[in-house]
């Protein structure tokens, strides 16, 4: 992870100083609620329906079990003794005051937190792959690149009132975990026929109203001049992005209503003004930031060791060692993922005491790290083998070891109309019900990966356009109805799903999920046939009319 | 943004004015002395757009105690009784309708 | 709505002209864009300081000829929501090298300024007048900076690669 230096700590505190001032004022009045709104949102408080809503920031997912102790402080002092992992890595408290919230920051500052654009049109947290740093094969860490454009977009002067807000993810593998073509700006670390390192980079992707895969701007740009060529592109976007029409405002409308050559041409222009200026990193700018990144002193294991052949025997650590343990790109390690989607539980959300004890077993089992990824799951990162059926034994007593990563209960969900004032209808219930329905371990590793995605507005932070299956709540004469979409996908392969028909009530929509897992089940030549590759073979119909038929 | 006093005011049936506090965001409704209390029951009922026009503009007008009051639904039962009148509403006075992950 | 230059609160010397009054014999004179570019070589060659409003939703591009005999350009925040003169504003500083005056107006607020200074201007017309009293303190809130700009402080990268350096050898 990052270790912050004495700079990084100067502007974090003097943030959270100025942010004191300016709650302060909005408090005695000299600020209006109109005039304070976006200075709020940059420092991630929203109003939401019962309370304000604070999101703080977690760079490309990586905590350390310090920083992770700092959030469950927060949760339990400041809040209501839990926190709830979002699907931008980030991690948001809801039953915050106004008031505390000064004090909160400055908590966070101390360990190297903050909650800077969160929110508002401005740069928000940039977010990478989860498992960047351990992932076998990929071209480096893309965390360094990730903090270099975490640190330049931070209380950028000239880029904090865009049109509209502005996320960037990156990766640095082949299989993309970081859903960067549903991002206003994905970067792909790739290497060029003379070795040099850069990046592919994607613009204009984006979900809500009007939903875009995002489109390769350049397929290559050194890494010297990624800031200079990133600066181009928001430069581009502020001057030109919609600002009459809020729908319209996002750069994936611009690069759409222009075409991406004519944008290209237009940031091509931008560039060759900047270019080769104080923008253009050298290697020494790079080094500096990457020595600040701490790795682990791994020590050589052995690939099978003796712990792992005696637990086969379990048949529940077999089937959470089949579902959550990934291969690591160190030999005798592993990649754990912590289900934060319990049956019947809120998807994402983790209890003080959870995060607490996550925080000690990554202190006792993966070098004091730990990974927040855009599923809203908790990754331990460096786990040795030896070390898993321990580990299992407490993830299990803590309720983080359900095996269904990746599988049907686990289920991506936004807040919903239960926190959310821009919500029509509630995610987290169908969730919870989604995931009773599915409980059955045998039957969700019967069925195979399948994303289910809920979101209960058309802003989409349940990113439900993507979701093999997305949920997408919608008010109807003051009803909560859903509508369903299927074949949808956030990786590399990104696609939108397709609408099957109309939408359905409430009580109705964990039927029809379970009519749709069956058709699949029933429907798929053979059962490595996932649930996405069978509706890219067959359409939406067989579904829809399975659906349909009898409603 | 177009503010809510010059927004046409359109409403079908009893409704009252409903905010945030903005110290630490808790629900609260427009009475009919001019106040603010969290509890529904408290509340200015409002049938018409002119009266309604004016408790919000009175809500409004009190920026530094509250944020972005709007007129909300309500329903009055046989017994007098307020409630909210729509489910938004219900979860703003009442709560998630989830159990929240930490036992109270 | 006092004006803060390099730092002061300071009389404004320019006086506004509506574009369809006469221009006075002297003095310094602020006049908007369409008036500018419908005839920039008399309009230059006034023996008088001019002054420019430019819309920020105008290409600065089209000031590059005019940019020496300007002494203020006014850049224009219709609210501080709206960000396009910040960069019409570096534009303007780092890439056409502009010196004059350059303005910001609008709703030009206390926490803004920071940005605004960053970026180039070193005029405000400050909405408020509390604000405008508080800006030696508003602009002195940070003291390191992540990005270069054409401000003079050293950048966080820029201060880093020195110490790389140091370290190094």
């Amino acid at each position: 992870m990052y270790a912050y230096d004495e700079i990084d700590r100067a502007i974090v505190h003097e943030r959270v100083d100025e942010f004191r001032d300016q709650v302060r004022r909005r408090l005695n009045g000299e600020l209006t609620e109109d005039e304070f709104k976006p200075l709020r949102l940059m420092n991630g408080v929203y109003l939401q329906l019962h309370a304000y809503m604070f999101r703080v920031a977690i760079p490309y997912g990586t905590l350390s079990s310090e920083q992770l102790r700092k959030l469950a402080h927060v949760a339990r002092t400041y809040d209501r003794g839990y926190g709830h992992f979002t699907t931008r890595q980030n991690i948001q408290f809801n039953w915050i005051a106004l008031a505390d919230l000064p004090d909160a920051l400055a908590e966070l500052a101390e360990v190297g937190i903050h909650a800077m654009q969160t929110s508002g049109n401005c740069t928000r947290n940039v977010t990478a792959d989860q498992w960047a740093g351990v992932a076998p094969g990929e071209i480096e860490d893309p965390r360094v690149w990730a903090e270099i454009l975490r640190q330049h977009t931070a209380l950028h002067p000239e880029f904090s009132f865009l049109p509209r807000k502005f996320k960037f993810a990156i990766t640095a593998s082949d299989h993309d975990r970081a859903a960067i073509k549903i991002h206003d700006i994905g970067l792909k670390l790739v290497r060029n026929d003379a070795g040099e390192t850069g990046f592919e980079v994607l613009v204009g992707g984006g979900l809500g109203r009007s939903p875009f895969i995002g489109r390769t701007i350049k397929s290559f740009v050194k890494g010297h001049d990624i800031l200079s060529y990133i600066e181009a592109i928001l430069r581009v976007y502020n001057q030109y992005g919609r600002r009459d029409n809020i729908y319209k405002a996002r750069i994936k409308i611009l690069v759409h209503e222009l075409g991406i050559e004519k944008f290209a041409a237009e940031v091509e222009q931008a560039w060759s003004e900047i270019a080769d200026g104080p923008l253009t990193l050298d290697d020494e700018m790079i080094e500096d930031i990457r020595s600040r990144f701490i790795y682990p002193a791994y020590e050589k294991l052995p690939a099978e060791p003796d712990e792992l052949r005696a637990a086969a025997g379990d048949a529940r650590f077999e089937a959470w060692r089949g579902n959550s343990v990934a291969p690591h790109r160190q030999d005798g390690y592993a990649i754990v993922t912590l289900s934060l989607k319990p049956a019947g539980g809120p998807p994402g959300d983790a209890t003080a005491e959870q995060m607490d004890a996550v925080a000690d077993l990554a202190d006792k089992y993966s070098f004091g790290e730990i990974r927040v990824g855009h599923e809203q799951n908790l990754v331990l990162p460096h786990v040795a083998k030896r070390d898993l059926p321990a580990l299992w034994a407490a993830l299990d007593k803590l309720g983080l070891a359900t095996p269904n990563v990746g599988l049907v209960s686990d289920i991506i969900a936004c807040p919903g109309l239960d926190y959310c004032s821009l919500a029509n209808a509630r995610s987290i219930p169908i969730a919870q019900e989604l995931s009773r329905r599915f409980a059955n371990p045998e039957t969700a590793a019967l069925i195979g990966r399948l994303h289910i995605n809920i979101s209960g507005c058309i802003n989409a932070c349940g990113h439900h356009h993507v979701g093999h299956i997305g949920i997408l709540g919608v008010e109807k004469n003051g009803e909560e109805f859903y509508q369903i979409t299927i074949g949808g996908r956030a990786d590399e392969g990104a696609e939108l799903g397709v609408l099957i028909g109309p939408a359905v009530p409430y009580g109705e929509v964990a039927d029809v999920i379970e009519d749709i897992v069956e058709a699949y089940l029933s429907l798929r030549q053979r059962p490595d046939e996932l649930f996405v590759d069978a509706v890219k073979r067959l359409g939406v119909e067989p579904f829809k009319e399975r659906v349909y038929a009898t409603r | 943004m177009t503010s809510p006093l010059q927004q046409k005011i359109k409403i079908t049936g009893p409704s009252v004015v409903t905010a945030n506090r903005t110290t630490d965001g808790v629900v609260i409704y427009r009475t009919a002395t001019n106040g603010w209390s969290t509890d529904l029951a408290d509340a200015a009922i409002v049938r018409e757009a002119e009266p309604a026009r004016a408790l919000l503009a009175a809500a409004t007008a009190d920026d530094v105690g509250a944020v972005g009051a709007y007129i909300a639904p309500v329903e009055i039962g046989a017994d007098g009784a307020v409630a909210p009148g729509n489910l938004r509403e219900k979860i703003r006075r009442d709560g998630v309708t989830i159990a929240l992950p930490v036992r109270a | 709505m006092p004006l803060v230059k390099n730092g002061q609160i300071a009389a404004d010397d320019f006086v506004a002209v509506a574009d369809d009054a006469e221009l006075p014999a002297a003095g310094p004179v602020l006049i908007s864009a369409t008036r500018l570019l419908a005839d920039p070589e008399r309009l230059v060659a006034r023996n008088s300081p001019l002054g420019v409003v430019w819309p920020n939703n105008r290409d600065v591009a089209e000031l590059k000829p005019w940019l020496d005999r300007l002494a203020l350009i006014a850049l224009v925040f219709p609210t501080y929501k709206d960000g396009r003169a910040h960069s019409q504003a570096r534009r303007l500083r780092e890439v056409y090298g502009y010196r004059g005056e350059l303005r910001a107006t609008g709703q030009v607020l206390r926490d803004q300024f920071t940005f605004l200074v960053r970026n180039g201007f070193d005029a405000l017309d400050v909405k408020k007048e509390a604000d405008a009293h508080a800006f030696r303190e508003a602009t002195h809130r940070y003291t390191e900076f992540y990005q270069p700009t054409g401000d003079g402080h050293r950048s966080a990268l820029q201060l880093r690669r020195q110490r790389h350096l140091t370290s190094a050898s």
